[in-house]
C-alpha cells in the first residue's frame, strides 16, 4: 500500500498528537515536541515501507520526543524505568482538546498519575490499541491494560465520571 | 486557547519537503500548483473535491511522500499566473521540472509544445510531425492530454487542422477562454 501524501498526516492527526503531548509534558514544552515529532517523522516517513497505522507510529514518535525532554530535564535519568516521576504531574488547567471530552472529564484526566493519564488518553481519547498503548509507554501490553484500567477507575472513584465512549 | 503550532516553515528549513503545494483560486477555476526543488512540477484543474486527493497521491506515489502544503515556493509560478491571466505576460520565466512527463514521444511532444509562442497556434499534425512522428496525431493529442503543466506548458495553442479547438485538460471552456486571453479568439466568436 502506498504512503499518502504527508501532509494528510498533519491534517488527520496533528490534533490529537498536540493533545497528547501536552497532556505528557505540559504546555509550555508541547510545541517544541511537536515540531520535534513530526521533522522526526517527515525525516523517516519515505523509509517506513508500509502505510498501517501512522497514527500509532506518529503516537510513538511523540512519546519517544516525550520521554527524551524528561530526560534532559533530569528529572528521570531512566526514564523508562520509572514513568510515575518520568511524567511528572500536571496541574488540572489544561486547555480541552476541541470535541473530545467534556470540560469535566479532561480536568479528571489531567488530575490523574502520568502514566495512568497517558495510556487512558492514547487508549480513550486517541483509539489507540493496546499494543500501540505498550509501544507508546515502553512497557508491556499486560501493564498497559493495567494503567488504562487503574485510570479509568480511578475516573470513577474519585471523581464520578463515567467514561461514556 | 491554542491547538498545534503550523509546522511549515520549520519543516522547509529542514529542508524535508520534496514536494510542496498550494491550491489557487483562478479565472479558470481553482488550480493546484505543485513544485520540487528543480521548479514547478505540476498545474491541475480542480473540478471536484475528491480531485485534490487524488492528485496529491499521485504526486506522492511518483515522486515523493514528502508532499507538503507550503505555499512560499509556489509564490512565482503563481504571481507569473497572475500575470498571465490579467493579459500581462506572455512567456512564463518559472523553473520547470519535467518529472511528471513520461520520457520518448510524449516528452518531445510537450518540449515541442513550449516552443508555440503567445498567441500562436499549431496543429496536432504539426506537433507531431515536430516531435519526430507526422503521422502520429493521435498519440500527440494523448500526450498533450497527459500535460502535467497546462498553461505554462501552451498545449491550448494546439488545434485541430480544421480549425476545430480540438480537446483539452480543463474542459474546452477552459481552452476557449485562454485562447481568449491571447488574442486568439474574441470574446463573440464561436468556435
Amino acid at each position: 500500500m502506498a504512503l499518502p501524501p504527508f501532509q494528510r498526516l498533519l491534517d488527520e492527526h496533528g490534533r490529537d498528537v498536540h493533545a497528547f503531548l501536552v497532556a505528557s509534558v505540559g504546555r509550555s514544552d508541547a510545541d517544541d515536541c511537536y515540531q520535534e515529532t513530526w521533522l522526526a517523522a517527515l525525516r523517516a516517513y519515505p523509509r517506513l515501507g508500509h502505510a498501517g497505522n501512522l497514527r500509532g507510529w506518529l503516537l510513538t514518535i511523540a512519546a519517544r520526543k516525550a520521554l527524551d525532554l524528561h530526560r534532559r530535564r533530569r528529572r528521570a535519568p531512566v526514564a523508562l524505568a520509572n514513568p510515575e516521576e518520568a511524567l511528572p504531574a500536571e496541574p488540572a488547567s489544561e486547555p480541552v482538546p476541541n470535541g473530545l471530552v467534556s470540560e469535566d472529564l479532561w480536568t479528571a484526566i489531567c488530575g490523574l498519575p502520568p502514566k495512568q493519564r497517558a495510556a487512558v488518553i492514547l487508549r480513550h481519547l486517541l483509539g489507540a490499541d493496546y499494543a500501540t498503548v505498550a509501544a507508546t509507554l515502553a512497557t508491556s501490553e499486560a501493564a498497559a491494560r493495567r494503567s488504562v484500567h487503574e485510570g479509568l477507575k480511578r475516573l470513577r472513584e474519585e471523581h464520578g465520571v463515567e467514561w461514556s465512549t | 486557547m491554542s491547538g498545534p503550532p503550523d509546522l511549515t516553515r520549520a519543516l522547509e528549513r529542514a529542508g524535508l519537503v520534496d514536494v510542496a503545494y498550494v491550491v489557487d483560486a483562478s479565472p479558470v477555476g481553482e488550480l493546484l500548483l505543485a513544485a520540487t526543488a528543480a521548479g514547478l512540477v505540476c498545474v491541475h484543474y480542480l473540478r471536484a473535491g475528491s480531485d485534490l486527493d487524488q492528485a496529491l497521491e499521485l504526486i506522492s506515489n511518483r515522486l515523493s511522500p514528502r508532499v507538503l502544503r507550503a505555499p512560499r515556493r509556489l509564490e512565482q509560478p503563481r504571481r507569473e499566473l497572475d500575470e498571465f491571466f490579467a493579459g500581462r505576460r506572455r512567456d512564463f520565466a518559472t523553473p520547470l521540472d519535467l518529472a511528471l512527463v513520461k520520457p520518448g514521444f510524449t516528452r518531445r511532444v510537450l518540449e515541442q509544445t513550449a516552443r508555440i509562442p503567445y498567441g500562436r497556434t499549431v496543429t496536432y499534425r504539426e506537433v507531431a510531425r515536430q516531435a519526430g512522428n507526422d503521422r502520429a496525431y493521435r498519440a500527440a493529442g494523448t500526450a498533450l492530454g497527459s500535460n502535467p503543466l497546462p498553461i505554462v506548458v501552451p498545449c491550448h495553442r494546439v488545434l485541430h487542422s480544421g480549425g476545430g479547438l480540438g480537446g483539452y485538460t480543463g474542459g474546452l471552456d477552459i481552452k476557449r477562454r485562454l485562447l481568449t486571453i491571447e488574442g486568439v479568439l474574441t470574446r463573440r466568436e464561436p468556435d
